[in-house]
């Protein structure tokens, strides 16, 4: 069933792409779309019956060479499980939407086939990120990590006659290079620290890994801390956080259904389903993770600032896109890898139904995307209202405070916002993400009140033709309302509930056991751990030990050689060092702490209210009162502008430099004047030597053999 | 007495004088072909002399074969040397000089 989830997706891309006109475009479409629902539908037989034991379905070798043997597998945990989910949750419906936004584009000529080509890269994009998340080792997940950005490089240039589509693009794969480059340098460390690069090998060597230092430029440097930064860069890159977010707004060049689908649910947050995964890793880096917590508050903060004034409905949401993700890092920065996922879950379904809600709007609107043009929309298309504003409601955080009931962000963001308190004692993470919190509400209220209230402006003609979309858009909008409205609601407990319900969530064995035992020091705690995990799951029903009879065969065989160096890997999906209480402190947390982001929300919601509804003059009034802010929030903090100066400029130079002096005049200049130069010159010279009468060549066929026989007479005596 | 060393000089001074000719002379294709005669001559004699000094009659039956081979020879080099004068009009070597590019 695994592989079948894994490969179904690619069949429907190899058919659609290379098939169609065998099966017509038609049923190129339905054959991508209908294995993309099996394969969802299985993935939710997967998600519902797993028990959170490790299964591996090992499919074929994969790298063989020297010391390194790694085979090709799908790896089985919780955290596979839930992006399983979100996957093929999402990219099954965003199929079926583009049915209907993809059924007339203006972006290309009449008898142009494109529907094909661009399921055919939908699919192929869901089998990319399904091999990310079911790797087992990481050169896999690379292979996954590279398939992604390749099918976002595809869809994002997708209308491929505009020159915009094409630079941004373009810029979205260079920047992801940048990052992509830290990834592979981590995976290299890896391989050179512990000579494997498989997970599990991985993890049991981490414990050991954190006392050795790296030499390098020099300065000796930690292990651990260097190889989780390396890693980081990477995740930074894929999940636009700061310093190398700026490709993301540039990719809503792509149609909308791709913006939701990969640059909103499932690609950019291959970052934090990774450093999720290498948490047994993450946990011994201490000072990666204050910087991932510093990088992820910053994004998360900045991207709210820009969101404030962006006029163009995808580009808010794009802000929106890379300052949730910069929540989720702060989660994982703090060690509460499950608020984390948990975020990404409901993140998931909130913004592809955003994403996909802002689709049906420039539908409906003749593929005008400035709000400045929309207004007074709820009556035209009331479905896409209703959607947008459970999104809305969602991504806000609306629930009531200090319950567990509400829609699905408030519950994952408050857990986060409490995680942040907790892990950076009340520091520059926890109040960078209240504001945060405060900006997203109002820049989301502010799209609602911008496109469905207020009055109409623009193209009249434009209004008047609105209409609502059609069943196969909305049907999407619909489920992902459902997961916006309950997921965080029906998951809180695993996510982020009791330590004992998380730890059977996430198939972790021996958690309070553990952190009794409160120094954990390699080998040691770690037999410990696995031992007392045993015992734990015989006597606790509720804590369903997954590898109990494994963990006690590991724990016997450490037993039996104490002087292995190497530790256990340990169980389950992510793991929390025994001395990190984030979480127990996080449900402790004081009142006016789990209130804020709620306050924050409300703040945010009447003054967007108060300038988009009650006052709308406010708003012009206030920018050209602060114009030197606005204009930079309008301008994202001068960002592009920045590395234009700093990278592109000197690049463009170099370039020039080598192109005209370097190849122009070295070597175009060199190979011409020795074809054009000195050739010539020594061709007269032998021409010069020439007589054209036979007797000379004999006479020096003559002397030539005289002198060889001269030479071998006299020299070939010995 | 005449020994090996007196026919292996006339015939080396044949070879020198045959290799001379044919680069030293200017005027006539006609004395090249005598000069190729002569460098033929020269090894049948040195054959012959090592034919007799050996006792192996191997050599002058070998000798008889070159003489054969260098009658045609000079039947033909006539034959192109007749093609060449009707074509060119005329047989100096100093004329012969096409193959200078």
């Amino acid at each position: 069933m695994l592989q079948l989830i894994l490969f179904l997706p690619l069949i429907g891309a190899l058919v659609a792409g290379f098939g169609w006109r065998i099966v017509t475009e038609r049923g190129a479409q339905w054959v991508a779309t209908g294995l993309l629902f099996v394969a969802c539908f299985f993935s939710w037989v997967v998600f519902l019956t797993f028990d959170g034991e490790l299964t591996k379905v090992s499919i074929m070798p994969f790298i063989e060479s020297g010391t390194l043997t790694t085979e090709w597998a799908i790896r089985l945990d919780r955290l596979t499980a839930i992006m399983l989910i979100v996957i093929t949750t999402v990219s099954a419906l965003v199929h079926l939407y583009s049915f209907g936004y993809m059924a007339h584009d203006e972006n290309f000529r009449d008898g142009e086939s494109y529907k094909p080509r661009f399921f055919a890269y939908l699919s192929f994009f869901t089998f990319a990120m399904l091999a990310l998340v079911t790797a087992d080792n990481l050169v896999q997940m690379f292979f996954g990590w590279e398939g992604v950005g390749v099918a976002s490089y595809l869809l994002i240039g997708f209308y491929y006659r505009k020159p915009s589509a094409n630079a941004a693009a373009m810029k979205a794969f260079v920047v992801n290079r940048v990052g992509d480059f830290g990834f592979a340098l981590g995976i290299f460390a890896l391989f050179f620290l512990t000579d494997s690069i498989d997970f599990d090998t991985i993890f049991a060597e981490a414990p050991a890994l954190a006392g050795i230092n790296l030499e390098f430029l020099g300065i000796s440097w930690d292990a651990t801390e260097v190889v989780v930064l390396l890693l980081f860069i990477g995740a930074m890159g894929k999940s636009a956080q700061l310093l190398l977010h700026t490709w993301l707004p540039d990719a809503m060049e792509g149609p909308t259904p791709v913006s939701a689908l990969i640059h909103a649910a499932t690609m950019v947050t291959a970052g934090v389903f990774m450093i999720c995964r290498m948490s047994p890793l993450v946990e011994f880096a201490p000072d990666a993770k204050s910087i991932i917590v510093f990088i992820g508050a910053s994004t998360a903060f900045f991207a709210a600032t820009v969101g404030l004034v962006q006029n163009d409905i995808k580009r808010v949401i794009a802000y929106s896109t890379c300052s949730q993700l910069g929540y989720m890092f702060v989660a994982a920065g703090v060690g509460v890898y499950s608020a984390a996922m948990f975020h990404l879950l409901t993140h998931a379904f909130f913004k592809a139904m955003l994403f996909l809600g802002a689709g049906s709007v420039i539908h409906a609107m003749h593929h005008e995307q400035d709000m400045r043009n929309y207004g007074n929309l709820r009556k035209k298309i009331p479905y896409t209202f209703w959607a947008m504003m459970i999104g809305t409601l969602a991504i806000t955080g609306v629930g009531i405070p200090l319950t567990h009931i509400g829609f699905a962000g408030f519950l994952s963001k408050d857990a986060i916002i409490e995680s942040a308190w907790a892990g950076t004692l009340g520091g520059y993470g926890f109040w960078m993400l209240v504001i945060a919190a405060l900006f997203t509400s109002f820049y989301s209220w502010r799209l609602i009140f911008l496109t469905f209230y207020g009055e109409q402006r623009g193209d009249r003609h434009t209004h008047e033709h609105a209409h609502e979309s059609p069943m196969v858009m909305l049907i999407p909008l619909g489920v992902l309302a459902i997961g916006a409205i309950f997921s965080g609601m029906v998951w809180y407990g695993s996510f982020f509930g009791s330590h004992d319900r998380v730890n059977a969530f996430f198939g972790i064995p021996t958690h309070h056991a553990a952190s009794e035992d409160s120094h954990g020091e390699g080998l040691g705690a770690a037999v410990e751990q696995a031992a007392e995990g045993d015992a734990e799951g015989a006597l606790d029903a509720v804590t369903e030990d997954p590898g109990h009879a494994e963990a006690g065969s590991a724990a016997d065989s450490a037993h039996a050689v104490p002087s292995h160096a190497a530790g256990i890997a340990p169980q389950g999906a992510i793991y929390m060092a025994p001395e990190n209480h984030v979480m127990d402190d996080a449900h402790h947390a004081p009142v006016w702490v789990k209130v804020s982001p709620f306050v924050a929300m409300l703040i945010g919601l009447l003054t967007a209210y108060w300038f988009y509804i009650v006052n709308p003059e406010r708003p012009r009034q206030l920018a050209a009162a602060q114009r030197p802010l606005y204009l930079f929030l309008l301008n994202k903090w001068y960002f592009d502008e920045l590395y234009n100066f700093v990278f592109l400029k000197p690049a463009f130079w170099i370039g020039g430099f080598f192109w005209k002096k370097g190849d122009g005049k070295t070597i175009d200049g060199g190979i011409n004047g020795l074809a054009m130069g000195i050739i010539p010159f020594f061709t007269r010279l032998a021409g010069r030597a020439q007589t054209g009468y036979i007797f000379t060549y004999a006479f020096a066929m003559v002397i030539g053999a005289a002198i060889l026989i001269t030479w071998m007479t006299i020299g070939g005596a010995d | 007495m005449i020994g090996l060393e007196h026919y292996l000089t006339v015939a080396a001074a044949l070879f020198v004088i045959g290799i001379f000719g044919t680069f030293l002379n200017r005027k006539n294709v006609i004395i090249l072909l005598m000069s190729i005669e002569l460098i033929l001559l020269s090894v049948n004699i040195n054959l012959v002399a090592f034919s007799a000094f050996l006792g192996d009659l191997a050599g002058q039956v070998f000798t008889l074969f070159v003489l054969t081979v260098a009658a045609a020879e000079a039947a033909i080099g006539l034959a192109i040397l007749v093609c060449f004068f009707r074509s060119r009009g005329t047989i100096a070597v100093e004329d012969v000089n096409v193959m200078k590019g």
